[in-house]
């Protein structure tokens, strides 16, 4: 990165230092930083969306959609969820690939399951064998995804069922008798008013997601924390930059990383919920009201 | 191989009894069953250890947080916040590397005499001592809630009863805060015991294949190529060991509640917003 770097073996102190921590493996590290944000923006909403629908099954009248719902949300309170995401994994990219392959060779006639063995037809692989390693990482990670939705939409869902149960019944019978359709109540009157039900616990639904992230090691990620491995593993003199076993202090600094961000989503949050509980009939809401008044 | 020998020879497999290779090919539905099952002893060990020791710890803690001293109620405070802040994934590789780097097999305390830390890095020993460390502070949280919930009134009676310090404390308070929080701490019971599973995914080593249930279960979807057999089996034993759970806390729950007229009693109620 410096000009003075070109040769480390006879830099020392603080410029060793500069010119270590500005490897382009450790670029790559940092970076990685920006995988897990990425990795909380897009599974948020996705949870969230997962959560609403688990919850709106949950509370369906039709019994077949409602068992599926109630299944969903009550899965991830006996098992843990580390099972889940192990599972999720290989069993997503398993179904894409029997999918695609259904689609692609109706005509192929081996077992796709032979003995211990997983085989679709070369056409049916996902993503294609001669794909680009992005392509391939990119996979892996929609997949990673895709896994925490689930698993973390069926929290949400419990969430959010326990909110809609929780508005006041008297809101839904006045909008029934002013005429509102089941579904003009559930998009007017429910929907709007659940939601400060539900902060609390979808706040620590958040919180939980944060501290869930680490795991996307384990789904063959190259998350922070298998940086944080990779680079403060010991290097030999043979490497330009020799140093001890780091691991330690790699994983120090990823442990102030995800207590900044806790505290901050922790302050963020007090402040969201302070805003929504604004006009509400509850304790919070009557606060506010009679602080402005 | 019989069922009946496969369990005879696998399942204390986990403990390093019996067989010790373990099934390669034609592996049967069977041998999962057993294998993944001898895993849950490693669970159980973990989660029961860390569950008791916790308990007395997190009282402590639970107090300290509520001390009028400021030098007794800020370390409680930062220690309850670094570990309910951070993933217990990234405590238990400090943890390990703690251990491994800093300690490295031996400590020489003050010159006098050294004292062999080595046994530390085992799965046994220090996985569990993360566990406590870990279980300690989310249930001092709760348990520090539930103290600041006790009602005012049964405090002002004890005052006007003149009893006072220890008394008052265990006679009073302690009662009300464990009747409190017990719902609460039933769910903490619940996903500390989920969270042994990650032992062994987080740098602890599983010395000679003796690992817990997930792990078993990665082997066989390892080898067979097949996640829709050993990872709901993995499912099956916890969700019979949450029941299990959620009976014996129920049972402690009645007892505590026991005075009161069954309206006010607490239930206990897996509310996703107790979750840690």
């Amino acid at each position: 990165m410096f000009e003075f770097c070109a040769d480390p073996k006879t830099i020392e102190g603080l410029s060793w230092l500069s010119c270590y921590l500005t490897t382009p493996k450790h670029m790559e590290f940092y970076f990685s930083f920006l995988t897990v944000m990425a990795l909380l923006l897009v599974t948020a909403p996705a949870a969230l969306a997962f959560g609403f629908g688990g919850a709106m099954a949950a509370r369906s009248h039709i019994a077949p959609i409602r068992w599926l719902g109630k299944i969903y949300t009550a899965m991830v309170r006996g098992v843990p969820d580390i099972v889940f995401f192990l599972f999720f994994v290989i069993a997503l990219d398993q179904g894409i690939e029997w999918l695609m392959h259904q689609v692609r060779c109706p005509d192929w006639s081996e077992p796709i399951r032979q003995g211990l063995e997983f085989r679709v037809c070369p056409a049916a692989k996902v993503p294609p064998n001669n794909a680009s390693l992005f392509v391939h990482q990119s996979y892996a990670f929609l997949l990673a995804v895709l896994t925490f939705a689930i698993v973390f939409g069926a929290f949400a869902a419990n969430v959010l069922k326990g909110a809609m149960d929780a508005v006041p019944r008297a809101q839904i019978e006045t909008a029934e008798a002013y005429g509102l359709s089941p579904r003009q109540t559930f998009r007017r009157i429910l929907v709007p008013q659940m939601w400060t039900y539900a902060l609390p616990g979808l706040s620590n639904l958040w919180l939980i997601l944060i501290k869930a992230t680490p795991l996307l090691f384990l789904l063959g990620i190259q998350d922070i924390v298998y940086w944080a491995r990779e680079l403060g593993g010991s290097k030999s003199a043979r490497f330009d930059y020799p140093h001890g076993d780091w691991r330690l202090y790699y994983f120090l600094g990823l442990l102030v990383f995800y207590l900044a961000l806790t505290r901050v989503s922790e302050i963020g949050l007090g402040r969201l919920t302070r805003r929504l509980s604004h006009g509400q009939a509850t304790r919070a809401g009557e606060t506010l009201r009679k602080d402005a008044a | 191989m019989t069922c009946w020998d496969t369990v005879q020879a696998y399942w204390l497999r986990s403990l390093g009894f019996g067989e010790n290779a373990l099934p390669l090919t034609n592996i049967s539905l069977c041998d999962q069953f057993v294998l993944i099952g001898s895993g849950m002893l490693w669970n159980l060990y973990f989660g029961l250890l860390a569950l008791s020791l916790g308990f007395v710890f997190a009282v402590g803690l639970a107090m300290a947080k509520a001390s009028r001293h400021k030098w007794i109620r800020k370390p409680a405070e930062w220690y309850i916040f670094i570990f309910r802040g951070s993933p217990l994934f990234i405590q238990f590789f400090l943890v390990y590397f703690f251990i491994t780097t800093v300690l490295r097999g031996s400590v020489d305390v003050f010159g006098l005499f050294t004292l062999p830390t080595a046994w530390l890095a085992n799965a046994w020993a220090g996985a569990a001592l993360t566990l406590f460390l870990n279980t300690s502070a989310y249930t001092a949280e709760i348990f520090y809630g539930a103290l600041m919930t006790v009602p005012k009134g049964d405090l002002e009676a004890a005052d006007a009863y003149g009893i006072t310090g220890r008394d008052r404390f265990f006679r009073i308070e302690w009662p009300t805060m464990l009747r409190l929080g017990w719902p609460a701490y039933t769910n903490e019971a619940i996903f500390l015991f989920h969270a042994t599973t990650l032992v062994f995914f987080s740098g602890f080593p599983a010395f000679q294949q003796r690992g817990d249930a997930l792990y078993y279960a990665n082997y066989f979807a390892d080898k067979t190529f097949n996640p829709f057999i050993p990872y709901p089996i993995v499912a099956f034993y916890f969700i019979i060991l949450t029941l299990t759970l959620i009976g014996i806390f129920g049972l402690v729950n009645n007892r505590l509640n026991r005075h009161l007229p069954s309206h006010q009693k607490k239930r206990i109620r897996l509310r996703p917003q107790l979750i840690r």
